[in-house]
């Protein structure tokens, strides 16, 4: 079942022409990668998928559903959690109560089998409940946005460059959780610039390049491919 | 050898940074116009106290340096105090040799002859230099006593001159019981303190502070406002006692303290308010006063009896109109919220600047002239009255004005911790990432707007009542800026922080009356002070003091 549909989208800074008829598709339950070099627009087509920029034409369906008409706050409600590039972290709440943010959009108040899931996926987390969360590290301040993001039960999760700025120990943690987020039944599209980890969590990928996507194919596929190999993992 | 060089370099330095502030003060007049004005009967004027004090403060703080070198630091204290006497006295033989009143119109001969200890100026000189010399060391000598006796030397001090300070103001509340006011006055001589006046004040603090360091010490003993001081059967206790000094402050202090406090508790009002814009919502509001003005304007035209008539062929009570002035306040709140809620930081302040010059200036203008009175403002506002009594002067106000605060308190306190308090914060530290949170960012910050404005016409629609009449020219930029400036000073967030901010800001200024022409510079300088030193505010919120000081106890690791 198709979970998630962009629909050939132009998205404008200003004038500036970021996203030239970007197409694709997430099923439920699939780990989707979207890669791509600086500027390509990967950033740019999470937010127009998650409101927060608007496309000029084309559409986003969700579960068959336009979202055009809904503001980005409202969009949450329907299943769409976005954890931002440079995580985002509410800096001077502490730890829970940025998770009790993550939370803002739910109706019911049941949290504490949540809290009891993050913090089995995130242990660190945990013992750092009550720190200020601008003082957390890097890899826990990513883990916390993700977190957070799961507070709100997506059905689809967004994740934008989870590997940046971290050290390669946390990057391979950072992906373990992602797929075990994944086997928990959370449908995720992940934006790298590690493409080599990316395919390597994925099930399918697609490549971006200045606004348009170039190559989509399952993540096996594309790792062999000769021009991602060239021009994203540095393989000659 | 080394270390000693360059800790005597830096009291070197320090002298000269002392001898320029005092230079500086006595550049500005200041010591000149306080000679007169004395703290300690004939032995102490004000003015010798800005050098003496400025002198103390600064080699005190180079003995600090020293660590446990006791020589090293009476040394350089001495150096610092010695420096500093030495800058003055090149003031003192530039005096001699230029005239230099053209350009610093306040160095009189008179100022000269205050530096130079109304000796010649060459006598003068030297004393100058021997007696900085002589400060210095001894602040550098208390600094190597036992912290117990050097704490209460120094409280010593600073009480006896904060006394003398604050003498007249003291005078005027004992004042208001005559027996009482005669009996006491032989503590007083001229503007300040009797000798034997500092003599008994300085005993006190002394068996103060001796009594404490013999008194039994309670280990679980908390500060006095920590949370716990303040609940179960004690804490109700306390409650009461403290509601009932709130209740009778006005009586005691008379009717010129009760003027400070009605001011103060304006201020408190508006700060509530702008706080939750600000310091919850993090959106920057410089034309604050407008609603502040709205509030006023309405209950003045609503209750004048010039020219309600006109328009609702009645006049209304203050009571009746209080409510509508707060509710028009709050709409102007939303319809100054709808235009810049795209506006972040420096643009935001930019336009609600203008906003707060633009409500100031149509109040002046003569198309609004028949409504609202044009320059010649509106008179004859209502005080409000319960039953036959009227609120009529400063000291029955003050509980109009406490009932505003605590009503205020209430609300600002139980909307921090709501859902709404909530995402005001998350908006604050990111707008993007709270919006994909859920929040929906254009209800929060008008709300925000509406909330920070319903506040500050309330305290207007008193200011009205208080002053009775209103003019335009009340509602300039100054205050804006005064009331960011106390919560900024309070600490940006905290509700006990716009109190004492509003003390610290309003109150004390009010009480330093004598020092009019010197206010702002106080006051700036206390900014930059506070700003410098204390970024975080007076009593600061929570959240951002630790964002400040991480707790040692839980470093946050730098691996990644």
């Amino acid at each position: 079942m198709t979970l998630l549909e962009v629909n050939n989208i132009h998205t404008y800074y200003g004038n500036i022409h970021a996203l030239k008829g970007v197409s694709l598709t997430v099923e439920k339950g699939e780990i989707v990668t979207l890669i791509g070099a600086n500027g390509a627009g990967k950033t740019t087509t999470l937010r127009t998928i998650c409101g927060l920029t608007k496309p000029r034409s084309g559409y986003v369906k969700l579960k068959g559903e336009d979202l055009a008409e809904y503001p980005a706050h409202s969009i949450v409600y329907k299943g769409i959690s976005m954890v931002p590039e440079g995580r985002g972290v509410f800096a001077r709440l502490t730890v829970m109560e940025n998770l009790d943010m993550g939370a803002y959009s739910r109706k019911d108040n049941k949290f504490d089998a949540d809290f009891e899931r993050v913090f089995t996926l995130f242990p660190r987390l945990k013992e750092r409940r009550n720190q200020v969360s601008g003082t957390l590290s890097g890899g826990e301040q990513q883990m916390l946005a993700m977190a957070r993001a799961l507070m709100a039960h997506p059905s689809i999760l967004l994740l934008d460059e989870p590997s940046m700025g971290l050290a390669p120990v946390l990057v391979d943690l950072i992906f373990d959780t992602i797929t075990a987020i994944n086997k928990e039944g959370t449908t995720i599209l992940l934006v790298e610039q590690n493409a080599l980890m990316a395919l390597s969590v994925a099930n399918r990928g697609y490549v971006l390049q200045t606004g348009q996507i170039v190559l989509s194919d399952d993540a096996k596929s594309l790792k062999s491919n000769e021009m991602v190999q060239k021009a994203y993992l540095g393989m000659e | 050898m080394q270390q000693e060089k360059s800790y005597l370099r830096q009291a070197l330095e320090q002298g000269l940074v002392g001898g320029a502030i005092i230079v500086l003060i006595a550049l500005l007049g200041i010591v000149e116009a306080f000679k007169e004005r004395s703290i300690v009967g004939t032995v102490l004027s004000m003015g010798q106290t800005f050098i003496i004090g400025t002198q103390f403060l600064i080699s005190y703080r180079t003995a600090r340096k020293a660590g446990s070198d006791q020589k090293m630091a009476i040394t350089g204290g001495a150096v610092t105090g010695a420096v500093s006497g030495l800058v003055l006295a090149f003031l003192v033989l530039l005096s001699m040799l230029f005239d230099l009143r053209p350009v610093f119109l306040n160095a009189s001969p008179a100022l000269f002859s205050i530096l130079a200890f109304g000796q010649s100026q060459i006598v003068g000189m030297v004393l100058l230099v021997v007696f900085g010399a002589g400060i210095g060391a001894l602040a550098g000598v208390i600094d190597t006593l036992a912290v117990r006796i050097r704490s209460t030397i120094l409280q010593i001090v600073a009480i006896v001159v904060l006394t003398g300070l604050l003498a007249e103001l003291i005078k005027l509340v004992l004042g208001q019981w005559p027996s009482i006011g005669r009996a006491m006055n032989w503590m007083f001589a001229g503007k300040g303190l009797s000798i034997i006046g500092a003599v008994v004040v300085a005993l006190v603090v002394l068996v103060y502070n001796v009594y404490q360091a013999y008194a039994p010490v309670d280990p679980k003993k908390k500060p006095f406002f920590d949370a716990e001081n303040w609940r179960g059967s004690k804490g109700y206790v306390r409650i009461a006692i403290s509601v009932a000094v709130l209740l009778i402050l006005p009586q005691i202090l008379g009717v010129y303290m009760s003027e400070v406090l009605d001011q103060v508790g304006l201020y408190i009002l508006m700060g509530l308010g702008l706080n939750i814009v600000v310091g919850y919502a993090g959106l920057l509001d410089l034309g604050y006063v407008a609603f502040f003005a709205i509030g006023a304007y309405v209950v003045g035209v609503m209750t004048s009896p010039e020219i309600a008539p006109k328009f609702f062929g009645m006049t209304f009570t203050w009571w009746e109109a209080v409510i509508p002035a707060v509710l028009v306040a709050t709409s102007f709140g939303v319809i100054l919220g709808i235009p810049v809620l795209r506006m972040r930081g420096d643009y935001l302040a930019i336009v609600t600047l203008g906003f707060g010059e633009i409500i100031r200036i149509v109040a002046l203008s003569d198309l609004l002239k028949p409504v609202i009175g044009g320059s010649q403002g509106i008179q004859g506002i209502a005080k409000p009255a319960i039953g036959g009594f009227v609120f009529q002067d400063q000291q029955s106000l003050y509980y109009i004005i406490l009932a505003g605060v605590f009503l205020a308190a209430f609300v600002a306190i139980r909307l921090r911790d709501s859902r709404l308090g909530r995402s005001w914060m998350a908006m604050r530290e990111d707008e993007d990432v709270a919006e994909a949170m859920g929040i929906h960012l254009v209800t929060t910050k008008l709300l925000a707007f509406a909330t920070g404005a319903a506040f500050s016409g309330l305290s207007g629609a008193i200011f009205a009542a208080k002053i009775g009449s209103i003019y335009p020219h009340s509602f300039n930029l100054m205050v804006s800026i005064n009331v960011l400036a106390l919560i900024i000073v309070g600490g940006l967030g905290s509700i006990p922080g716009v109190v004492v901010g509003s003390f610290a800001l309003v109150g004390l200024p009010e009480l330093l009356r004598e020092f009019a022409d010197y206010r702002l510079l106080v006051y700036g300088a206390l900014l930059v002070w506070m700003m410098l030193n204390r970024r975080e505010g007076l009593w600061p919120e929570e959240a951002h003091q630790r964002e400040l000081y991480i707790d040692k106890d839980t470093p946050a690791d730098a691996e990644a």
